[in-house]
């Protein structure tokens, strides 16, 4: 399906989710699907969540830089491999590292996130200098 | 790369035909590992979003079901506009052998894996024998 630059402008997410497929697609291969995320917004406010198990809370960066934010961690092993013999190998492990882009500049210094039963969540507020300002015609 | 990608994605559970939930929400299969010790058979499973409150663990002859709730968080006020993945509940069944001592199963939930040991049996475990050379 193509889109006309007329339909681009007005569906700005449209055009967002596009440049963050081409983002992810040129950011570091291998790990750069990992994790999937979901993004909520209202109107200044983003929220950022992924499921990412398992990880380890000191490995875990979250940096915000304009209007990008990059996740990145890793994922021990659960069990030491020489341990015992699998059956089962499905769980994923190792680094990995995700860039997002939101379609305004992020505050850095309002960013939070929390990490819970496996979820991260992430809040991103649009930077203040950047919001549209109300000028008064005196 | 795109093997990768298979395995990380998220399946979710098939229904039988005829069958429907009561429970209006999307049912994944977790993703597990399974390491068999001398001792005990270790179940790891990925099952985000879920706490020790919200995933039940049912042994029903040999049917071990694994079953997490998961009550999805939604931002309030918030409109959703990159969907990557999708939110539910998790749901696995494994056939247990009678090798398995069922009385001591153990569970725990740590950062959304849940983490099963089940002890073999006593006549399951592994025995060393050992090896005298002549002397």
């Amino acid at each position: 399906m193509t889109t006309t630059y007329l339909e681009r402008l007005l569906d700005p997410w449209k055009e967002f989710d596009r440049m963050n497929r081409l983002l992810n697609m040129t950011a570091s291969s291998g790990s750069s699907e990992y994790p999937a995320v979901n993004v909520w917004v209202n109107g200044d406010k983003a929220v950022i969540t992924t499921e990412i198990p398992g990880v380890d809370r000191e490995s875990m960066d979250i940096s915000v830089s304009g209007n990008t934010v990059t996740l990145s961690g890793s994922r021990p092993a659960e069990e030491p491999e020489e341990e015992g013999s699998y059956h089962r190998h499905e769980l994923w492990h190792g680094k990995f590292s995700k860039t997002i882009k939101l379609p305004f500049n992020i505050d850095g210094d309002k960013v939070k996130a929390t990490y819970r039963n496996g979820v991260l969540r992430i809040s991103l507020p649009q930077l203040e200098a950047d919001k549209p300002r109300k000028i008064n015609v005196s | 790369m795109t093997d990768t990608l298979k395995e990380i994605q998220k399946k979710e559970v098939e229904l039988e035909k005829g069958v429907e939930r009561t429970r209006e929400t999307r049912v994944y299969t977790p993703a597990v590992d399974i390491v068999e010790k001398d001792d005990d058979i270790v179940v790891f499973a990925d099952m985000p979003g879920v706490d020790e409150h919200s995933v039940d663990v049912t042994l029903e002859k040999d049917l071990l079901t694994i079953y997490g709730r998961i009550e999805p968080e939604v931002p309030e006020n918030h409109k959703l506009v990159v969907s990557e993945y999708g939110v539910g509940d998790y749901q696995r069944t494994f056939t247990l052998s009678d090798e398995i001592d069922k009385d001591h199963i153990h569970a725990t939930v740590r950062d959304g894996v849940l983490r099963l040991v089940l002890p073999k049996a006593e006549k399951a475990k592994t025995k060393k024998i050992p090896v005298t050379g002549t002397a």
